[in-house]
């Protein structure tokens, strides 16, 4: 299988190396073309979001105003702080030209003379490694003013890196967006959506690494070989991240639409002692789990996941073996979002709160069935009434954990509950006589 | 004690504010240029930051105390943290955080008495195929157990 976004070929992070490997010559064809074109051919290829909703690309683009005064801005969202996540560090890494190249096609396609790349403050080591490449693509010509003298073109870009600073939330694209304008990371109520009124109130498209790093090859391959890589309805590859409890955890480049079951045993080794699975989670600890025994068939596509109750996310893959504590792990997730929620909403700011408070009951061994059905119904006030999908990502493991694994949550609930006297009043049915006359 | 940037850091901030229409957007990136230089951000260090980008000093502290990686107090020379979200959790994560409380004697978000060290448990980041991992400083350090990450810290303590 060939791949696209890290090929096999030794050094390709250095700028020799991927200038004789056909390097930025996708970027010179595209600047033969009309915007809409390029536009135009990534839309056909199907090209959908690598950062968490598998959004066309191409549709997204063409979102951003042709006829504006206002300078127009791309932000390449590099935050992956995404739990079970650990692939854009591999495109910075690993091939941080063809990321670059497919960054300078996009803001030509959109119109857009500056583009921000966001990286989690955390990486400090791709952060210098992404810098290294930008330096070399500026001394080369192939970013900024002496653009226009390497392409041939009209155009030019600038490309900044912009470091986050310790804030999951800041992921979110109008987080990310607030963050780089110098705020604290709030998202922003939409619409208004980034395409009209984005960084600093001009039009701005934000896209994933990994989607983006896709783009160069499509313009030099052509829309129609892309579209017939992997599933149809989500084409092309994916960096699936599989982690937790399989001998060869890692970063595996495959078409999308590969079987689950293909990818732990098959590429990443199997689980270890042969254990069996209890749980994944498919895509980053926002989305919601499955059982060992309804993984079996399932493809890693979008519309696959989706049509068994889950989602592709970031295709980050976590792996549980049957010996592993649900109840801890996900007191642990629901640990994640009180810390991250940025506290701007009510039922996330609360409702993240109330959720651990609850697990952590279930955790030292003092929850009851009442607790679940609690946890149940908190997840669910907070679905679909907060302003960015923090929320769900919350309420999700929680909610599809509990209903989804109800036997094994009821068997660490075992207590019976310790019902109020006058409940047992009821239930004796002594309901006849006055209650001030019963007697225990 | 009044903070200034030194001569060189101000240099960089030249070229930080070219990159952003926008005097403000460049507080994150200076905040860092202060940390390196002063270790903390402290209250004088927002003050410098503030009137250096003609912001109110109230709105650096609200950036400061929403991101976790501006440290509010001198943190040890060498800060370790440990990620215990869920993929390190699997392999083992808690067993070497409790470890390096325990040999450190400090709680989360202490630094011990010689400054040498603090410690932070920390979210996922982003080595959970290389899990479990610590990061020290800027440096992360993967596929541990406690004992590796025992030699790791011990390492340091001789390097000091
Ligand atoms: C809480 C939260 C965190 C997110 N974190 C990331 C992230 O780290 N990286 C990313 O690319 N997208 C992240 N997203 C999705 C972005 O908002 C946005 O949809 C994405 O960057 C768009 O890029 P794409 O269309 O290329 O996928 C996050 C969304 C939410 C709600
Ligand atoms: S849903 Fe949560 S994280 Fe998102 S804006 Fe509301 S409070 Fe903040
Ligand atoms: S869970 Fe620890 S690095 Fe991702």
């Amino acid at each position: 299988m060939e791949k696209i976004v890290l090929p096999d070929i030794k050094d390709i992070h250095h700028i020799n190396v991927y200038e004789q490997n056909g390097g930025y010559t996708s970027a010179k064809k595209a600047f033969g073309q009309k915007p809409d074109e390029i536009i135009d051919q990534v839309k056909k290829s199907g090209l959908r979001g690598r950062g968490g909703a598998a959004f066309s690309a191409g549709l997204k683009w063409s979102f951003m105003p042709k006829t504006t005064d206002k300078p127009k801005y791309l932000c390449i969202n590099g935050d992956e702080s995404e739990p079970g996540s650990f692939k854009d560090r591999q495109i910075f890494e690993f091939n941080p030209h063809q990321l670059i190249e497919g960054i300078i096609i996009t803001a030509y396609a959109i119109g857009a003379k500056v583009a921000y790349i966001y990286i989690r403050g955390e990486y400090h080591k791709w952060i210098k490694l992404l810098q290294k490449a930008l330096d070399d693509a500026y001394a080369h010509g192939y970013v900024g003013e002496m653009m226009k003298e390497k392409f041939g073109t009209d155009f030019s870009c600038e490309i900044y890196i912009h470091k986050g600073a310790g804030a999951y939330i800041c992921g979110e694209e109008s987080a990310l967006m607030n963050s780089i304008e110098g705020k604290r990371g709030y998202p922003r109520v939409k619409p208004p959506f980034p395409a009209q009124n984005g960084l600093w109130g001009c039009p701005t498209t934000i896209n994933n690494v990994e989607t983006i790093t896709n783009v160069p090859a499509i313009i030099n391959k052509g829309w129609e070989w892309f579209s017939k890589i992997g599933e149809p309805k989500h084409p092309g590859t994916l960096l699936y991240g599989i982690s937790g409890h399989v001998n060869k955890p890692g970063v595996y480049e495959l078409p999308t639409g590969m079987l689950l079951t293909d990818l732990i045993y098959k590429y990443a080794g199997g689980v270890p002692g042969d254990k069996k699975i209890l749980c994944i989670i498919p895509g980053g600890s926002s989305m919601p789990p499955l059982r060992g025994d309804q993984i079996e068939g399932v493809k890693m596509d979008a519309e696959s996941l989706k049509a068994v109750g889950t989602s592709i996310g970031t295709a980050g893959i976590m792996v549980m073996d049957e010996d592993t504590d649900l109840v801890k792990v996900l007191a642990r997730i629901a640990k994640f979002y009180y810390h991250e929620s940025c506290g701007q909403c009510t039922p996330c700011r609360e409702g993240t709160g109330w959720m651990l408070k609850i697990l952590n009951r279930l955790v030292a061994g003092e929850g009851s069935t009442h607790d679940l059905d609690l946890l149940v119904s908190v997840a669910s006030n907070i679905e679909g009434n907060t302003i960015c999908a923090l929320g769900e990502a919350a309420a999700w493991p929680v909610r599809y954990m509990v209903t989804r694994f109800r036997d094994y949550f009821e068997q660490r609930v075992k207590k019976e509950v310790t019902l109020p006297v006058a409940n047992k009043v009821h239930s004796m049915r002594h309901t006849a006589f006055p209650l001030a006359e019963i007697k225990e | 004690m009044e903070f200034k940037f030194t001569e060189e850091n101000s240099k960089k901030i030249e070229d930080i504010l070219k990159r952003y229409p926008t005097k403000k957007a460049a507080v994150m990136p200076v905040l860092y240029v202060a940390q390196e230089q002063n270790g903390w951000i402290s209250g004088e260090v927002m003050k410098e930051v503030a009137s250096l980008l003609g912001m109110p000093s109230d709105e650096v502290l609200g950036v400061v105390t929403f991101y976790t990686m501006y440290h509010q107090k001198p943190m040890g020379k060498y800060h370790l943290q440990v990620c215990t979200n869920v993929s390190c959790m699997l392999r083992g994560a808690y067993k070497i955080y409790d470890y390096i409380k325990d040999k450190l004697n400090i709680a989360n978000g202490g630094v011990t008495e010689d400054a040498v060290f603090s410690l932070e448990e920390v979210e996922c980041m982003g080595s959970c195929g290389t899990a479990p991992m610590i990061a020290v400083n800027e440096d992360f350090f993967e596929n541990l157990d406690v004992e590796k990450a025992d030699q790791i810290i011990e390492s340091f303590k001789n390097r000091n």
